[in-house]
């Protein structure tokens, strides 16, 4: 078992024939990802890397029976490549592009409300269950099948993170990046929820950051419903207040956005919270029933 | 992004948002004229002298003065013009003030009592909607406001399938306690401040104070507004207001080789491949027993250039007394990276700090060896813990 993603996901690419759309999907189709096509408007008919181009998402969805999109269209077009997928019924979308406007991000997430799917990202490096379907730009090597949930606000982190727990041999159901602007598809609370229903996961890492509520909002929620042991990492300790560390989203506003408040609401709710994020893997080895 | 608070009136009158009649000065000569100008069109006797810079707080400082005469004008402006100003909000050191703007007074003796209250529109984070925070505590801080009385903070949200709705202008009015012909021009204010807000593609406006005149005007005395930089695509005219001597030499440069710094005021530099991965490291220096000298995110695609490019950057700072690059290299390769650091080494000369290089993921292995043949002085690791217990015995 995984969420979201696997080897039953049939992954359509809009902004296929980009430079980036055709680097990932390339590395995508290596890792075995079940990608049936991709979409580029104008340039429905022809063929790119042994798949089909579309017109239009519901053309992939039609002729391919896509059911998962990953999104490289550039930020003035990013939101409404995500609102075509939706409208065409895509369950899974997953957005890796950078700086989609604020308010066009606005309009997005009410968007989605009347439609039957779910959007990760922007601004994230994607999913990946390993063995199975990688939806996204993350190294696939590092990972390796297993027990552990891994959500993350931060890409590189991430990264980090799957490596330690491939390494002290625990491995990952399933990797999701949420991405790091300030509004996103999935939040920290509902990825958690999504690896708490699934059997196969044993334990989750949470990967946070300064800025905003999420992460004691997931907090909050984990204390009431999970019983899976959750370990966390709050990255931004020593950020300076008011300045935005790389992210859009991390950046410290009030008191409570800071890396100490959240670390203490955490402990507060019984999770297992390392001030050094070098302690990730040893510390779910320690904390987790098998 | 960050405007001044001219460059922010400038949007919202555009919008046809009540503001003071003012005009922007570089030289006490050019403040006298602008005071000239401004009582031509309004017959102020009265002016407030207010320092430009990218920060709140500036009447605590000295950076906001009211003049009664043209005389005091000039003397004013000559005060504040080259000054360093110090708020709450800069750093020790402050700010140098290269403009002034001068205005017309609004705060004069009416029918009406004149009430200075507090308006801003932001992101409401937790629902991903628009919000209006507004409160009759106006003039001053609104932490303490909210601290002291919470019960004076009112909130509007607005629904972005129907944008701005009536009823919800009209319900401000009524909280900030607004009689007579005030209602009319509250809620007037709030529909021009919410449609120059989103063509704007703000992410924040704060009016503090807003100004209920004696004759029931509603004047937005100051204005602090933030641009998404994500948007400045579609709005050329704003992006053109980025004033580049606010912003960090340094960091400016960096951004122009696709490097994302922040300088702090520590002793350990660092260079790391992601945002999160880098407050990371920052993190980890603290704990080995150092202080953050700076962010620095290379980003996605670590070539030698930029590299180099970051080690200069790094090595500018006097206070750097080791560094330490983190890469975690996924579709980057860790070889190429090690090769960079080496080149960038025997480039850059003479480099008398400690560099702890570690890096991880693709061909990490390589990439040590390389580090490792290069008979440079430099550490290096694979697994974050290792590269922590470096930091912390070179910084013993």
């Amino acid at each position: 078992m995984s969420v979201l993603v696997d080897k039953n996901s049939k992954v359509v690419v809009q902004g296929f024939t980009g430079t980036e759309g055709t680097f990932h999907a390339t590395q995508m189709i290596e890792y075995g990802t079940n990608v049936v096509g991709g979409v580029t408007p104008g340039k429905g008919g022809q063929t790119h890397l042994g798949k089909p181009v579309f017109n239009t998402v519901a053309d992939a969805v039609k002729i391919a029976g896509a059911n998962v999109s990953l999104i490289f269209v550039p930020p003035p077009f990013a939101a409404d490549a995500i609102m075509e997928a939706a409208e065409a019924g895509i369950k899974v979308i997953v957005c890796i592009t950078e700086g989609i406007p604020v308010k066009d991000m606005v309009n997005v997430k009410e968007y989605l409300k009347s439609k039957d799917c779910r959007l990760i990202g922007p601004n994230c490096p994607g999913i990946i269950t390993p063995g199975e379907a990688k939806v996204g730009i993350m190294p696939g090597f590092i990972h390796q099948p297993g027990c552990i949930g891994i959500v993350s606000r931060s890409g590189t982190l991430a990264y980090e993170a799957v490596d330690q727990i491939t390494k002290v041999g625990l491995g990952q159901t399933t990797g999701i990046g949420i991405g790091g602007d300030p509004i996103i598809g999935t939040s920290v609370k509902e990825a958690i929820e999504l690896f708490n229903n699934d059997p196969e996961t044993k334990g989750i890492v949470m990967i946070g950051e300064i800025g905003g509520g999420q992460e004691a909002e997931a907090a909050y929620w984990i204390k009431e419903n999970c019983k899976k042991p959750v370990v966390c990492f709050i990255a931004g300790a020593t950020a300076p207040k008011g300045r935005t560390m790389g992210h859009a989203g991390a950046i410290i506003g009030g008191a409570e956005d800071t890396a100490e408040a959240k670390k203490t609401i955490l402990r507060a709710c019984g999770i297992h919270v390392v001030d050094s994020p070098a302690d990730l893997g040893t510390k779910m080895l320690e904390v987790i029933n098998l | 992004m960050n405007l001044h608070e001219f460059q922010g009136k400038s949007i919202l009158a555009k919008f046809g948002v009540p503001v003071p009649n003012g005009r922007v000065a570089d030289t006490p000569d050019a403040a006298v004229e602008a005071a000239q100008a401004v009582r031509e069109l309004t017959g102020t006797e009265i002016w407030a002298v207010k320092a430009q810079i990218h920060a709140g707080g500036r009447g605590k400082g000295g950076g906001v003065k009211i003049a009664k005469s043209i005389a005091e004008v000039k003397e004013y402006a000559n005060n504040i013009l080259g000054m360093m100003l110090i708020t709450p909000q800069t750093s020790k050191t402050g700010k140098k003030v290269r403009r002034v703007l001068i205005e017309e007074n609004i705060y004069h003796k009416g029918e009406f009592e004149l009430q200075e209250l507090y308006f801003s529109v932001l992101l409401n984070r937790q629902t991903s909607k628009v919000i209006m925070m507004y409160s009759p505590k106006g003039g001053m801080n609104i932490e303490e406001v909210a601290a002291e009385t919470p019960e004076l903070i009112f909130k509007e949200e607005i629904d972005p399938k129907v944008g701005l709705q009536q009823f919800q202008c009209r319900k401000i009015a009524f909280n900030y306690g607004l009689t007579g012909g005030a209602i009319k021009e509250m809620t007037s204010f709030v529909t021009k401040i919410y449609k120059a807000y989103i063509e704007s593609d703000a992410t924040l406006f704060e009016i503090n104070p807003l100004v209920k005149t004696s004759d029931n005007k509603i004047i937005a005395a100051d204005a602090k507004v933030v641009v998404d930089n994500s948007a400045l695509f579609r709005h050329p005219e704003i992006a053109e207001m980025r004033d580049f001597e606010e912003e960090d030499p340094i960091e400016v440069e960096a951004s122009s080789f696709g490097l994302n710094y922040v300088k702090l005021d520590g002793n350990v530099g660092c260079m790391v491949n992601g945002a999160g991965l880098a407050m990371a490291t920052m993190d980890i220096i603290k704990l080995s027993g150092g202080e953050p000298a700076n962010f620095l995110d290379v980003g996605g695609t670590a070539n030698a250039k930029r590299v180099e490019e970051a080690f200069r950057i790094i090595l500018r700072d006097v206070n750097v007394k080791a560094i330490l690059v983190n890469i975690f290299g996924g579709i980057v390769r860790c070889d190429r990276v090690a090769q960079g650091v080496v080149d960038a080494y025997k480039n850059i000369g003479e480099i008398n700090v400690p560099i702890i290089v570690r890096l991880q993921g693709t061909n990490a292995i390589e990439a040590k060896k390389i580090i490792d043949e290069s008979g440079l002085k430099v550490h290096s690791a694979i697994q974050l813990e290792d590269a922590a217990k470096i930091v912390k015995e070179v910084m013993a």
